[in-house]
């Protein structure tokens, strides 16, 4: 039984007894509200157990404060550390104007071997005075991270009524420039940054990683050959395949929903235009023709349509047409530079690189209301990617001489550095859910 | 003597030793004496003080025209504008004198890469690559050059000159490059 325990590599099993009263939905309407306040209470360490590697708290806090949707309390404002419902005194926290509390400790788990810990939390209303939801997990220090995480969806979920996904992953690229030789890394990790783990190393570039929506594989364009082609990996087994290697370019790999076609830019004959692939019988559709340069395909949830950048105007613009082929639909109007379409997962909102004053920003542009706004200051953001919670963009930035990934919520607020990178960094994705 | 040190040498020896080679020898017949080393010309001393010596004639280039670093052949580099395919008319003569070249090598063989600076979507700078390799491309081949001879490949802002983001590396990054196959 305990070796059982183990297997399961420590986390969650014990869910004890939690009363989840009916669930408060926030409406999301629009960018005008302010950042929910909420006091996250380092957690307790109870007598007896080690204190763990790092703050659960911390990885709570970062999350949250990522969706824009939260604003935690800084911790010298917290003015008591309660560990349970029945020490908090709600009062006060109304007096400061906080609508949610979390607190929570750790205890050692006397069966979890030397270092395991049980771990509670509990997150409380402070106007009602009542315990939204509480659970109880057993864990190694390993898992407290992934632990982190799933305290952090669950707090999400109960407040927004949607799932918060921070146990999801991002790829990106990083490249490692050494005298005389630069080293591309295609690289996965915790949606935070942590745990970074290489599963593509090539003295050639590499370029536009994209998950398949079962996040099993993904799709990239590696230039190991003197040239683009498009690659399809497995994660976890690290096989791969090449699925397109035409005459000239092979780029911008963007699954369908269902994960069995690719829509792709090819110039195998003589300009670039968007196809699709199925990736079973390898056949394949061009959806574009035109003369000017028609790339970076992105599906729409439903699969109908494709949005793409192309300068058939004149300028790079965002397009969308059927993903059967058909007549485009121009999007962008303002600016004359926006390109790197990304779909918040519900279809409404499109991120996108847009220039303005000569920079590179992040910009937003709502297709209902047709409203743009720009979220970043450039000067050179790039590849925008949506978090699979909708709330969060992630985007890769020069600061300083120094590329980063960083991320920002969509109202614009909460820009964060995501983790610390020695090497450039570029074209981060996020996993689906 | 040069002349024919010279002639002996040419069938293993390049360039650099004619021009290097022959260059000191000119410097030391200004400061030469009767006791000269002899390998530097055919000189004729009498006795008298008075030295002669003959001097080499201008050397027709030995190399391949492509060694040549006077030719315009020598130059395999076109800048460009931001977001601009447009080959400059300041780089005409140079792509006129590879095209014309390969027209009278057919042997020959180029591959064009277009490259991008930083800014801008990656993807649709791939594509923007590939134009600039292939507005090259189409310049060589009015001025002679046969379809056959050129590829194009587009890395987009992906192989950068100088990875640095300053507008000198930027403008450094905007280019295409012509490379002979060996």
């Amino acid at each position: 039984m305990k070796l059982m325990r183990r297997l399961v590599v420590g986390l969650l099993m014990l869910l004890v007894a939690t009363q989840v009263p009916a669930q408060l939905t926030i409406q999301i309407t629009g960018g005008a509200e302010g950042a929910l306040p909420i006091a996250l209470i380092p957690f307790r360490v109870e007598n007896g157990a080690a204190d763990p590697p790092e703050e659960i708290i911390t990885i709570i806090r970062d999350d949250l404060y990522r969706t824009g949707l939260l604003q935690p309390l800084s911790r010298k404002d917290l003015i008591a550390q309660p560990a349970t419902l029945e020490e908090v005194r709600f009062q006060n926290w109304r007096a400061l104007g906080v609508d949610n509390l979390v607190v929570g400790a750790l205890a050692s788990d006397p069966d979890g071997g030397y270092h395991g810990y049980q771990v509670s939390f509990e997150l409380l209303d402070v106007y009602t005075a009542s315990r939204l939801v509480g659970k109880r997990y057993r864990v190694q220090p390993t898992a407290l991270r992934t632990l982190g995480h799933t305290i952090s969806d669950t707090i999400f979920q109960s407040l927004f009524g949607r799932p918060g996904g921070f146990n999801t992953q991002i790829a990106y690229v990083e490249i490692e420039r050494n005298a005389g030789q630069t080293v591309h890394k295609l690289v996965v990790a915790d949606a935070d940054g942590y745990n970074p783990q290489i599963i593509l190393t090539s003295n050639a570039p590499i370029m536009s990683p994209a998950w398949s929506p079962d996040r099993q594989r993904i799709g990239y364009v590696s230039f190991e050959n003197g040239r683009s082609e498009v690659y399809v990996q497995e994660v976890a087994s690290g096989k791969r395949r090449t699925v397109a290697s035409f005459d000239g370019i092979n780029s911008a790999p963007a699954w369908s929903p269902q994960g069995n076609r690719l829509a792709l830019t090819l110039s195998k004959d003589g300009n670039p235009e968007i196809y699709v692939l199925d990736l079973a019988s390898a056949n394949l559709r061009q959806i574009t023709h035109n003369s000017s340069i028609d790339t970076e395909p992105v599906w729409t949830p439903n699969g109908q349509q494709i949005i793409f950048t192309s300068d058939r105007g004149g300028s790079p613009q965002i397009y969308r047409l059927p993903s059967a082929g058909g007549e485009a639909e121009r999007l962008t109007f303002e600016g004359n530079y926006n390109a790197r379409p990304a779909l918040s997962p519900d279809g409404r909102l499109l991120a996108l690189v847009h220039r303005e004053d000569g920079k590179f920003k992040i910009a937003v542009l709502d297709l209902q209301t047709r409203l743009t706004r720009v979220l970043t200051d450039g000067p050179l953001d790039e590849s925008p990617s949506f978090a699979p919670n909708g709330a969060t963009l992630l985007y890769s930035s020069v600061r300083g001489g120094k590329s980063e990934l960083a991320t920002v919520s969509i109202y614009g607020r909460a820009h964060k550095r995501l983790g610390a990178f020695s090497n450039a960094v570029q074209e981060p994705t996020w996993s689906p859910l | 003597m040069c002349r024919l040190k010279f002639q002996m040498a040419a069938p293993f020896l390049v360039l650099s030793l004619i021009l290097s080679g022959c260059a000191t020898t000119d410097n030391e017949l200004a400061t030469g004496g009767p006791s000269m080393n002899e390998r530097d010309g055919a000189s004729a001393t009498d006795g008298s003080g008075i030295a002669t010596r003959g001097a080499r004639g201008a050397q027709p280039f030995q190399g391949t025209e492509l060694q040549d670093p006077a030719s315009p052949l020598a130059k395999r580099v076109v800048y460009f504008d931001f977001d601009s395919n447009v080959v400059k008319a300041e780089y005409m003569p140079i792509l006129k004198a590879h095209g014309e070249y390969l027209a009278t090598h057919p042997e020959n063989q180029v591959a064009i890469e277009g490259h991008t600076d930083e800014r801008g979507s990656r993807e649709y700078n791939l594509a923007l690559g590939e134009r600039r390799a292939k507005a090259v491309q189409r310049i060589l081949e009015l001025n002679g050059a046969a379809k056959e001879q050129i590829s194009t490949v587009s890395y987009g802002e992906e192989k950068p000159l100088d990875p640095g983001h300053t507008e000198a590396a930027l403008t450094k990054n905007r280019r295409a490059l012509i490379v002979y196959r060996q």
